[in-house]
């Protein structure tokens, strides 16, 4: 690792303004994902904003029947809080599908939201990549393409978002709330808050620098049977290939969320219109204007499988 | 920078570039080189210690994040009596081979039965899920975990001391 500073703010507003003030700062929170770039020298912050002490790390109920989730509570302790696993289950299985017991242990809900993509030609600093280096190019698109999107990419980037739990949240369109150093705050609906590439795939979430996410918020509780299906290479410790968050209703309405496809958790609410026609038909409108590689082309029939495995768990 | 923190119920205390994890500081600055050094990326668990009564990869921690905290590290686990019930059944059936990811195995295993005195096969096979054995294939250990389970849940707890906690100083 480059070497840096590093320091401990107690409050927010304090946190959110000295990474302000530094060009080079960065927040750490689980730290699972950014001290590995670290090491990698893909990440190369010169101060480190550790965001532990700022008692964002419990899970309350809000006035209009939902949960407020601080930034920093834990994948562990968000997938084991009662309330998650009664009213949010797929919340908590996705949480359980992604990583293992030691990085659930530490990763936090903010910072899964904020994890880079696994897409190897990121990884690899041989490599031109447009999100590590803007500008220099891709090497994955007519590279190999197993892991990446099939939709929502672009010419410049076809990253996927590697989080399970963003899928979940994305399902039951939870709101990213922030502050920055001027102590203003917002709540930025989830399906806004992962950006696609574009021409910047640089930029990743609807953050401004500096803004700090303080809590995640979930509305009132949806019903409906809570599954989450992750098609995966190996059966435990791997990014999906697909996944597919669902609620499913007894009438057979409810809602779908893809994972492992696209640059950011993929949802089209009006695919859920046809729900009760069935996998086919919500997996085709879901991934309208698909445009795979040779290497992924198979993700578009996993995704219609995917679904209809899920629509039956959610019946059994 | 000072980082003080309590391992293994001792407080300890060095002075540290920013850029140390948990577990250079653990084996380069106290000498406790049971946390083995394996892919260095969270991959592995060959560096699992238990933080707080969590089971975590000291390699993707800093050991300024850990100031103030409570780690437990394998060197903590046996005393004046013997070993470690979980180390003592690894060491009678084997379920060690070369042994290398054997300190991080047999952490995790204590963190889930410090949290659940009765996993199933299934709950053990979820807990070692971060533990990569490339010699054993997983089966003795998973057994030898359910055997120490059983055991330990027919033994009458003694009173012991309450665990030592760290001084909280950053809460």
């Amino acid at each position: 690792m480059k070497p840096f500073t590093y320091e401990r703010p107690t409050t927010p507003a304090a946190a959110a303004a000295a990474v302000t003030r530094r060009p080079d700062a960065k927040f750490i929170a689980g730290g699972t994902n950014l001290l590995d770039l670290m090491k990698l020298q893909i990440e190369t912050p010169g101060h480190l904003v550790d965001v532990q002490d700022l008692r964002l790390d419990t899970i309350e109920a809000t006035d209009d029947g939902g949960l407020r989730i601080g930034a920093r509570v834990t994948n562990t302790a968000l997938a084991s809080d009662p309330r998650v696993r009664r009213d949010y289950g797929v919340l908590a299985r996705a949480i359980l599908a992604g990583a293992s017991g030691q990085l659930r242990n530490k990763a936090t809900t903010a910072g899964n939201l904020l994890q880079r993509t696994r897409c190897p030609y990121f990884y690899d600093t041989y490599q031109p990549c447009n999100k590590r280096q803007p500008g220099s190019g891709c090497a994955a698109i007519g590279g190999y393409g197993r892991p990446l999107a099939v939709i929502g990419g672009s010419d410049a980037c076809i990253a996927t978002h590697p989080s399970d739990m963003a899928v979940a949240l994305r399902l039951l369109d939870a709101r990213v709330e922030t502050v920055t150093a001027d102590g203003t705050t917002r709540a930025i609906p989830i399906a806004d808050f992962h950006r696609l590439p574009g021409d910047t795939p640089h930029v990743e979430t609807a953050l401004a620098r500096g803004e700090l996410i303080t809590a995640v918020t979930l509305p009132k509780p949806l019903g409906g049977t809570h599954v989450y299906r992750k098609v995966r290479d190996r059966a435990s410790y791997a990014f999906a290939l697909v996944s597919v968050a669902a609620v499913i209703r007894p009438d057979g309405t409810g809602r779908v969320a893809l994972g492992g496809v696209a640059p950011k958790p993929w949802r089209a609410e009006a695919a859920e219109a046809e729900l009760p026609s069935g996998a086919k038909a919500v997996a085709d409108a879901l991934l309208a204007g698909a445009r795979p590689t040779a290497d992924n082309a198979f993700k578009l029939p996993l995704v219609e499988r995917t679904i209809a495995a899920a629509i039956s768990d959610a019946r059994e | 920078m000072n980082v003080t923190l309590t391992v293994n119920g001792e407080t300890r205390s060095a002075e540290v570039p920013p850029e140390t994890t948990l577990l250079v500081f653990l084996r380069e600055y106290l000498n406790l080189t049971g946390a083995k050094t394996g892919c260095d990326i969270g991959d592995c668990g060959a560096c699992t210690v238990i933080l707080d009564g969590k089971a975590v990869n000291a390699c993707l921690m800093l050991a300024a994040q850990a100031d103030g905290r409570d780690v437990i590290t394998i060197e903590g686990l046996a005393t004046r009596e013997g070993l470690h019930p979980l180390q003592k059944v690894f060491e009678e059936t084997g379920a060690l081979q070369c042994g290398f990811c054997g300190p991080g195995v047999i952490l995790s295993a204590k963190a889930l039965l410090d949290e659940n005195p009765a996993p199933s096969k299934q709950e053990i096979r979820n807990a070692l899920a971060g533990n990569l054995c490339r010699c054993t294939g997983y089966v003795k250990m998973i057994d030898g975990i359910q055997e120490v389970a059983e055991t330990m849940r027919s033994v009458p707890t003694p009173a012991l001391p309450a665990a030592s906690k760290g001084e909280q100083k950053h809460g």
